[in-house]
């Protein structure tokens, strides 16, 4: 089986560590992975900003990239629904199908395709998840609250695998953290205030960490979390599934 | 470009201002979401109904013109009189018109988003008769000079003590008194009169059904009926898409209207107007407004299956904490995001990007409307239609000439994260939005892509 | 004449039909609880009494409304003694009145409304404008939803106007606050009527 690994931008370019923690986690579980260089991005900064038709260049690029993979993985359910969503590319149509129906968000893929069911990993932390909004609505990650439904939590499974950590519950399980794409400048004082509700949310609950599948949150969260000088940090899920 | 209103963004930056107000309102109308919670699951089949209610109005969409024509003979054959509006103008001269024939330069009106969707009220002050609002939230905010700021709770906004300074001031309540029993008994008191003396009456439309062209209208104050009831004419003003085929239907959207709208098990009062009664007029107008041009648009005609419960609005985190009259449109919130633009895409070009298309909206909506979808649909059509800041434009290109190469992504990733660790100031400034309450993530050294090259590659 | 212009843009643009969902599925079989619908009436605010004769209307009323000066019973028998010849009049007559006593058709046990039409209280406004409000129902006449209702007894309208009534009128508009009596009644209360076997 050859996984694909797929890096988004802001994660290549700002938090590597998420990528190199991605990478030796599918490692660790037997994967033959490969990193194709030179990918980018997934083109979604454009397409939400109301840019669709300006990400030709992105899917071409992407349907380069990871044609020829069994799945393509990514530690970023926003990115990873933006292909699901948006990949065409005329003349590669069945490669991008391909693509489209072969990626995968890193949680799901563990809990789905290699249906894991025990990690050797330690955190001995309180943890508060970040259910993001794309991962959890859009790919299904978890149950929504909205929803009259049976409860599930793909994060959660996982993260009840690791060894010492403690989940805290939340009063807002998936509210959303007011990040958005470039909603998070262009109507920065929602965004922000959305972010330090739930920030307050799990600090109040005790959490030292928040975790997440989607660093485009986190870095947001992160953001307020450092300018109030808080001791609260946040880790990607890859990040705590790897720690030993 | 030259807009008659600031921009959502600026208006919600407003709102946001005061803070313990910004917390007020979220939770204020998050315990509404939750009571709504709660009544969606006692109902086990709760997620099957929301199918059957979008299916329903699917069937309504491609019906539309016959169930319209159903609706008017059955209306008119119960003796009602019918009057078709292509849109606003045309809508507030037929009331006017009927309002001038019958004399009147005060009347009653209960809620109606439609008639604030034409902007009613100032068009008959203009021509000297005077609307009072009876829904005693609408009320409130007409005696404050304001539009609703929420479809459902028309003057969320407001706190009690603003609403005791208004009553002292209009109604005569004693200064300082905001007990809202207290201030609820007083406006009982003084919209009583006015009903009493009122000839004639407006009401909305949350349903009518073409099968017995009958209306039916949902309050839990009973102001509908005491004025309609009182009124010598009752004219009801509808959108065209509030049509419903059969009767057996009010069974689902009555199930899944107040559930979802306040979580309440159904209104108080749901009443059916079929026939007027005995010596009154009935005047039904059916208003298009936009409507008829919005069902020929495949990605966005799922809209007009709204049924005004304002689900959405209480759901969504970007309402909650930014207010309705950020909007600037008589329906606020997700909903009035995708119905707005229909109407004028230049003034309502902010709306779609007031989201950051969570989803949650879709999620709560009672017949199923793809909310954020069409959100995301719009800023295609809203970009594509030349709507969109030319900052904006110019700074999408840049970002896609950069994404699509990959060599000059790997240098200007590589420039950027350098400047920043060099030179931290040319990004955290007063100009940069995300520094303004946030700092900017620390740039590492090597991307992910230079450390693989390094530590993998052979 | 905007009619036609109206509906032909909408006969060019509407969708593909699709068909009518089938609701059977939402049905229940069975009579409703009066007990479930007895619930739902006391926490939207309203008060429920069991009765086995019309003759216990009045002393419950009065208990709970010693001040009751002018009523109006629909039938004679709910209280001898009401009001005679209210019907004269446009509606207005009823601006003073203290209790309305009306019979109801049927109750729905999910959400607790109550079907009332004009051929039983003859005046549309009465239920509205009266201060306080009683409805007697059949304990026999409860209905599960909303959809048995619809299907199994108002299929087809009667009379010109008809309403589900749910509690007592009330309003939450100032801060979310629950005050009872907005401009309807001010209370409700429902008599259950089961008679002796």
């Amino acid at each position: 089986m050859k996984v694909g690994l797929f890096i988004p931008c802001y994660i290549d370019q700002f938090y590597p560590q998420v990528g190199i923690a991605t990478l030796s986690l599918l490692e660790k579980l037997g994967c033959d992975v490969v990193y194709p260089q030179g990918q980018t991005c997934c083109g979604q900064p454009m397409a939400n900003s109301g840019f669709e038709h300006l990400t030709h260049g992105c899917n071409e690029l992407f349907v380069d990239h990871f044609a020829d993979l069994d799945y393509i993985v990514g530690p970023s359910g926003s990115c990873v629904l933006h292909i699901k969503d948006h990949l065409h590319v005329d003349g590669k149509e069945q490669a991008a199908t391909h693509i489209r129906q072969h990626i995968y968000e890193l949680a799901e893929f563990l809990t789905d395709v290699l249906k894991v069911d025990n990690l050797k990993a330690r955190f001995p932390h309180k943890v508060g998840i970040h259910q993001s909004c794309h991962g959890q609505r859009g790919l299904g990650l978890a149950q929504m609250s909205e929803l009259v439904a049976a409860p599930f939590s793909k994060p959660q499974q996982l993260l009840q695998m690791v060894e010492g950590l403690e989940l805290v519950e939340l009063k807002r399980t998936d509210e959303c953290c007011g990040f958005g794409g470039t909603f998070c400048v262009f109507e920065e004082a929602v965004s922000v205030k959305m972010g330090k509700d739930r920030i307050a949310d799990h600090v109040n609950n005790g959490a030292e960490y928040i975790t997440g599948n989607d660093v485009s949150c986190l870095m947001h969260l992160e953001g307020i979390l450092r300018r109030q000088k808080s001791n609260v940090k946040v880790l990607h899920i890859a990040e705590i599934l790897n720690s030993i | 470009m030259e807009h008659q209103h600031k921009e959502h963004s600026v208006l919600a930056e407003e709102f946001n201002a005061d803070e313990a107000r910004v917390n007020w309102h979220d939770e204020t109308l998050w315990w509404v979401r939750q009571k709504r919670d709660k009544m969606a699951w006692s109902i086990p089949e709760w997620e099957d109904l929301r199918e059957a209610a979008s299916r329903i109005k699917h069937n309504v969409l491609g019906n539309l013109h016959d169930y319209l024509l159903e609706f008017e003979r059955n209306a008119q054959a119960n003796g009602a009189v019918v009057h078709w509006a292509a849109d606003a103008a045309e809508h507030n001269k037929i009331v006017l018109q009927l309002l001038q024939e019958q004399g009147v330069k005060r009347m009653v009106k209960s809620k109606s988003m439609l008639t604030e969707e034409c902007h009613l009220n100032p068009y008959l002050a203009e021509h000297g008769i005077e609307v009072i609002d009876t829904d005693l939230g609408e009320r409130i905010v007409q005696l404050a000079k304001e539009p609703p700021s929420h479809i459902v709770l028309p003057c969320i906004h407001k706190k009690k003590e603003e609403i005791g300074d208004l009553f002292h001031e209009h109604l005569g309540t004693p200064a300082g008194n905001a007990d809202p029993k207290f201030l609820t008994a007083a406006a009982r008191q003084h919209l009583r009169a006015e009903f009493i003396q009122s000839r004639v009456a407006i009401t909305g439309v949350n349903f009518a059904v073409a099968e017995t062209g009958e209306m039916v209208v949902c309050t839990n104050e009973g102001n509908a009926d005491m004025g309609a009831h009182l009124a010598d004419v009752h004219i009801a003003c509808m959108g065209i898409e509030k049509i419903i085929p059969q009767r057996k239907h009010l069974g689902v959207f009555l199930r899944l209207l107040a559930r979802s709208a306040t979580g309440q098990p159904i209104t108080t009062y749901s009443s059916h107007f079929r026939a007027p009664k005995k010596g009154q007029q009935l005047h039904i107008v059916l208003v298009d407004n936009g409507r008829s041009r919005q069902l020929g648009r495949e990605d966005f005609r799922n809209s007009l299956k709204c049924i005004r419960c304002g689900a959405c609005m209480n759901t969504c985190p970007v309402y909650r904490r930014s207010g309705g009259h950020s909007y600037h449109n008589a329906i606020a919130g997700p909903i009035g995001a995708i119905l707005a633009p229909n109407l004028d895409m230049k003034e309502y070009a902010d709306l779609p990007f007031a989201s950051t298309l969570c989803g949650s909206c879709s999620n709560v909506c009672p017949v199923k409307i793809d909310i954020h979808q069409q959100l995301y649909k719009w800023r295609q059509v809203i970009t594509q239609e030349g709507y969109t800041k030319k900052t904006k434009a110019a700074g999408m290109h840049a970002m896609n000439i950069v994404l699509s190469k990959p060599g000059l992504y790997k240098t200007a990733g590589g420039v950027g994260r350098w400047v920043m660790r060099t030179f931290p100031a040319v990004v955290n400034n007063g100009l940069n939005p995300w520094f303004k309450q946030r700092e900017m993530p620390e740039a590492p050294k090597a991307s992910f892509a230079d450390w693989y090259k390094k530590n993998r590659k052979q | 004449m905007s009619r036609e212009s109206i509906l032909a843009a909408i006969k060019n643009n509407q969708p593909e039909q699709q068909a009518l969902p089938d609701l059977n599925a939402f049905r229940r079989t069975g009579p409703g609880d009066p007990a479930a619908f007895r619930k739902v009436v006391e926490t939207l605010g309203g008060q429920v009494f069991g009765i086995s004769s019309y003759t216990e209307i009045q002393p419950l009323m009065a208990e709970h409304l010693p001040d009751a000066r002018k009523i109006v019973a629909i039938q004679e028998q709910y209280w001898p003694g009401a009001l005679t010849e209210w019907e004269a009049g446009d509606g207005r007559q009823f601006e003073d009145v203290d209790l309305a006593i009306i019979p109801g058709q049927f109750g729905v046990a999910e959400n607790g409304a109550i079907w009332i039409t004009d051929i039983e209280i003859k005046e549309r406004v009465l239920p509205f404008i009266t201060q306080h409000l009683a409805i007697v129902v059949s304990s026999q006449d409860i209905l599960p939803t909303m959809h048995d209702a619809y299907e199994e007894r108002i299929a087809r309208p009667e009379g010109g106007f008809g309403v589900f009534i749910a509690g007592p009128s009330k309003t939450a508009d100032i801060e979310q606050s629950l005050v009872l009596g907005a401009h309807g009644a001010k209370s409700l209360t429902v008599f259950l009527y089961t008679p002796k076997s």
